[in-house]
């Protein structure tokens, strides 16, 4: 590969080896890959993506860390399914834990509590397992918004987007189906509740809830066939999405940060064959790591504590996993009442409302949010380039606004928990988070624009007149001014490495074909939707602009000469963290 | 520059020259890039200079990063080995809560494998970071879309395709083709039917409980029968149909099963005994009490989950799922929370040996709606 050419290797890691790297005779590995290469043609394969250029920056792991949880959940979840039972038959539990035995319990539960008692490791696994999901969903979640507001979503990702919404929802439709494996009091609950969803449902819900469950709630089917759904159809559809995202990733290589010489038509990074692929081998042990300490040293889901499930008991703060609190929280804020008899059938708002539409809706919109933004901007370029938070804030603001509504439904989900915690009353938190549903994420929505926009203008400000030293100068007339020092060219560069942004006014707008679009009512809709998302934003200097402000402190410098180094104390601020490639755009 | 033979697009589709986005040169202008996004202020500085690390130049460096990278690899090795020491050492079973609630052996095992795996990756990557080659390389990115002629050609070889098989031109023919695969759903979704074979199907089984007239009403772990006069003011009494712990006594059938399950799921109930004039009864309702003694089903309306925490002052009972909350004393109708209706009362009565039964069965389905409900 011509890139090669750059890669000056004539210091590395000599000591390893004397001779240099001429192969002698092939030896028993190299006869090998002849004779694969032979039937597989593999070489013409590998040749480009060996030396794959991967970029480099801190928030490229987060997706990272949910494949490599994926791989501990495949791997521990197969180790528990050596011993566990996937059964509703009714035992008497016999085993080693105390409190338990005599005790009946069905089956699957009774497998569990063997795993964790019984069998060495087994309790780990478990734990490992558990610890593993949560790590997967909550690596996902905070991977998709480092993909929102970096705008990696846009074009030509928009498929790859939506490949990750779908592994999101999966992921936990997975988890809970593996909660309610074990078959003790929470899990049952939650599968109860789950029940009274599915008859909530317009229509056929009566019947999806018996052929679910093989009967009446609670039957006997519904642990085996969650157990399928559970080890085989979830995983192996997640499997296949998994490789379609990874292969996508592959095929429009990673996006990158701008800076010096990080362009919208190169990647910049390191190749795949050594480093990368050395990092990301080693970052999937350091997960798997830390997910068996976790497994290890933190208790998770103690099934034997809640006892078996049965029917007629709860506990008290009965709560999902937390990935499902949100619409949980939503299924409590819901005022009472809410349901209306038509034509003599019931429909129940109070359960169709915040399970069966709003969470839909919610992942239709998220879905739907680069096609959106597509269509708005009328932008059919690529982008490889990520752009700062800050440089997209009608995105950022939606963003934060949709994450203030999930993240005040999930707060909702513990309202028993705030209660007791702030010794206030469950009701009047109830009917603070019914307002509060509403006007967190406008209110958020409006502080987060407001706030990306003063921050667009500091960076003019460091542009076009340099950083604060934080140093007072006081001219011969008495006048004090803050000395300000131009930052290096570098970080200018990076700082400007970014689009103007096109407000799209339809008027006279011409298409890429040359054809006049005049399709009225949604162009014109397209071009208030287009003012509101970026009329306000501050666009970068122009080079007069820049040229103009560097004559005038030129001007100044002149005045208060002595100084064309950083200042005691400043050296190392902004200046030398900057220079760092990997770090390109770190504030201070 | 770029190793495979597509050509490298701008982002409009246009070709672009060989070598045009040299990083050198990325900041010069560019004619394919319309006038207003070509005025970029500064020009691009291009990569940086490529600094040795410390690994690189000064061979003792090289030699400690080398000791650290195997260490850490010995190190994984020991921590390994004590694994399968402590696997066959530490028991499980007794001591489960032996360390901070965690069994020692779980524990253990999780700290030798998690070190263990933990120094291979830290390992592998100060290998990568101190001792590999550290120069970034640049690669060319080419657009995602096909080359023109590519698509020509397929769309080509899609049409000639077509072309041939003539379907087409043979309306009758791929119509009644897809309309044969299409109705092949239908017996994709019969099959299903059986998911809850014969009669489990029949949803009219929700307007019905296990409790009859007559059916004495039990304490729900024990299985005794309540007097009257036994149930204490401001008591809730968790209870059960009295045929769910059949005895030669009472004559029920034993259940097993699933059918079990479900009479436990439906038959639940909650006691209680309040002051009679605190009662505020339902219309038709009045003779559904015994001495201020009221019943009603314990399986909240709204999704289901077993009601429990009664509040005797204001008759309140709460669901601790969503909080819904149900005046008792008031026909159990709903005061707070998501639930949109009371709980269904049970109809009460004493038996001449004073113990309290049912007067019947629910008189509506008892926990969750559903869209048939009123219908039943
Ligand atoms: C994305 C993937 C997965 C997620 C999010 C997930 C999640 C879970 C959760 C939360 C539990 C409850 C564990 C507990 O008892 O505390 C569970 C149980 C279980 N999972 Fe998974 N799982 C995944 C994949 C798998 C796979 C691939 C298998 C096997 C091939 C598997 C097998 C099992 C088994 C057998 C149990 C029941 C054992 C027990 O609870 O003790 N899981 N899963
Ligand atoms: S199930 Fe009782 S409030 Fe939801």
């Amino acid at each position: 590969m011509s890139t090669d050419s750059r890669l000056d290797t004539s210091k590395v890691a000599t000591s390893n080896r004397t001779d240099a790297a001429t192969a002698s005779k092939p030896g028993p590995g190299a006869s090998l890959a002849t004779w694969a290469d032979d039937r597989l043609g593999l070489a013409t394969a590998m040749k480009k993506n060996l030396r794959k250029v991967f970029p480099d920056h801190w928030s490229f792991m987060l997706g990272e860390i949910a494949l490599w949880s994926f791989v501990v959940l495949l791997l521990t979840g197969v180790f528990l399914t050596l011993w566990f039972n996937p059964s509703m038959g009714h035992v008497t539990y016999e085993g080693s834990y105390d409190q338990l035995r005599g005790i009946g319990m069905s089956e699957s539960m009774a497998s569990t509590l063997n795993i964790s008692f019984d069998v060495r490791g087994g309790l780990l696994m478990r734990q490992m397992h558990h610890w593993a999901a949560m790590i997967f969903i909550a690596s996902m979640m905070v991977h998709l918004l480092r993909v929102a507001f970096t705008g990696a979503y846009r074009k030509p990702r928009e498929l790859n987007w939506v490949i990750g919404c779908i592994l999101l929802l999966l992921g936990t439709l997975e988890g809970f189906t593996g909660y309610s494996l074990p078959d003790d009091l929470l899990s049952g609950t939650g599968v109860r509740a789950a029940d009274g969803f599915l008859k909530a449902t317009p229509v056929a819900g009566t019947y999806m809830s018996f052929l679910l469950f093989g009967g009446e709630f609670p039957g006997e089917s519904i642990i085996p066939r969650l157990y399928i759904v559970h080890v085989l159809l979830i995983p192996g559809i997640l499997l296949a999405l998994i490789a379609a995202h990874m292969l996508l990733l592959v095929y429009h290589k990673h996006t990158q940060w701008p800076g010096p010489g990080r362009t919208e038509q190169n990647v910049v990074g390191y190749p795949m064959l050594p480093v990368y692929a050395a990092k990301a081998g080693g970052f999937f042990f350091m997960v798997f790591g830390v997910i068996a300490l976790m497994g290890g040293l933190m208790s998770i889901n103690p099934v034997w504590k809640f006892g078996p499930y049965d029917p007629t008991k709860v506990t008290a703060g009965s709560q999902p996993d937390w990935y499902m609190g949100w619409p949980d929280g939503l299924l409590r804020i819901m005022p009472s009442h809410m349901e209306t008899v038509l034509f003599g059938y019931t429909i129940s708002w109070n359960v169709l409302i915040p399970i069966l539409l709003v969470p839909p809706l919610m992942l239709t919109v998220l879905i739907l949010l680069p096609f959106l933004e597509g269509w708005v901007t009328g932008d059919k370029r690529d982008h490889h380039l990520l752009q700062r938070p800050r440089n997209a804030p009608t995105r950022t603001a939606v963003m934060v606004a949709l994450m203030t509504f999930y993240g005040l439904a999930w707060a909702a989900g513990g309202n028993d928990i705030i209660a007791i915690k702030l010794h206030a009353s469950i009701n009047q938190i109830t009917y603070f988070m019914r307002v509060a549903i509403f006007l967190g994420p406008l209110l958020a929505f409006w502080i987060t624009r407001r706030w990306c926009i003063s921050l667009q203008r500091h960076d003019n400000e460091k542009l076009l007149h340099g950083y604060e030293t934080g140093i007072i100068t006081r001219s011969p007339e008495g006048q004090y001014a803050e000395r300000h020092l131009p930052i290096n060219p570098k970080a200018a560069y990076t700082l400007t490495a970014r689009d103007r942004d096109e407000v799209f006014t339809g008027a006279g707008d011409t298409d890429a074909a040359g054809v006049a679009a005049p399709n009225s009512r949604s162009e014109r809709l397209r071009a208030r939707l287009s003012r509101w998302m970026y009329s306000h934003n501050v666009q970068k200097p122009t080079a007069a602009e820049l040229e103009e402000a560097h004559h005038h402190a030129e001007h100044e410098a002149e005045l208060t000469a002595g100084l064309d180094h950083p200042v005691d104390g400043h050296q190392f601020d902004d200046h030398r963290l900057r220079d760092t490639d990997d770090v390109p755009l770190r504030d201070h | 520059m770029n190793d495979d033979n597509r050509p490298m697009n701008a982002p409009d589709g246009t070709p672009l020259p060989h070598g045009q986005n040299e990083p050198s040169e990325a900041g010069s202008p560019d004619s394919h890039v319309p006038a207003h996004r070509q005025a970029e202020p500064i020009a691009d500085p291009g990569l940086p200079e490529h600094t040795w690390r410390p690994t690189d130049i000064d061979p003792l460096a090289e030699k400690r990063a080398e000791r650290q990278v195997a260490a850490m690899f010995v190190a994984a090795m020991i921590s390994a080995v004590l694994f399968v020491v402590a696997y066959f050492t530490l028991e499980v079973g007794d001591n489960w809560d032996t360390f901070a609630g965690m069994g020692a052996s779980t524990m253990a095992l999780g700290v030798t494998l998690g070190v263990s795996l933990l120094l291979i990756g830290i390992g592998i990557i100060h290998l990568a970071r101190k001792l590999m080659a550290d120069v970034e390389i640049v690669e060319m990115r080419h657009a995602a879309a096909s080359p023109p002629e590519d698509r020509e050609a397929t769309v080509q070889a899609l049409n000639d395709g077509l072309d041939e098989a003539g379907i087409g031109r043979r309306p009758l023919v791929r119509n009644t083709m897809l309309g044969a695969v299409g109705v092949l759903g239908l017996p994709a979704v019969v099959l299903l039917r059986d998911l809850a074979p014969g009669d489990e199907l029949d949803i009219d089984k929700l307007a019905h409980t296990i409790w009859e007239p007559g059916m004495r009403l039990v304490r729900d772990v024990v299985g005794t029968p309540i007097l009257a006069s036994e149930v204490e003011m401001g008591d809730l009494i968790n209870a059960a149909p009295e045929a769910l712990f059949p005895t030669e006594e009472n004559g029920y059938e034993e259940l097993h099963g699933a059918q079990l399950q479900v009479d436990k799921a439906k038959g639940a109930i909650i006691i209680v005994r309040m002051n009679p004039d605190d009662i505020v009864p339902a219309k038709g309702r009045e003779k559904w009490t015994v001495d201020g003694i009221i019943c009603y089903s314990k399986i909240c309306t709204h999704v289901g989950c077993p009601i429990s925490l009664y509040e005797r002052t204001t008759h309140h009972v709460l669901c601790p799922c969503h909080q819904s909350t149900f005046d008792l004393a008031d026909h159990a109708k709903v005061v707070f929370g998501p639930a949109a209706r009371p709980l269904p009362q049970l109809p009460l009565a004493v038996d001449d040996e004073g113990y309290l039964v049912a007067q019947s069965d629910f008189t509506e389905p008892i926990g969750a709606s559903y869209w048939e409900r009123e219908k039943q």
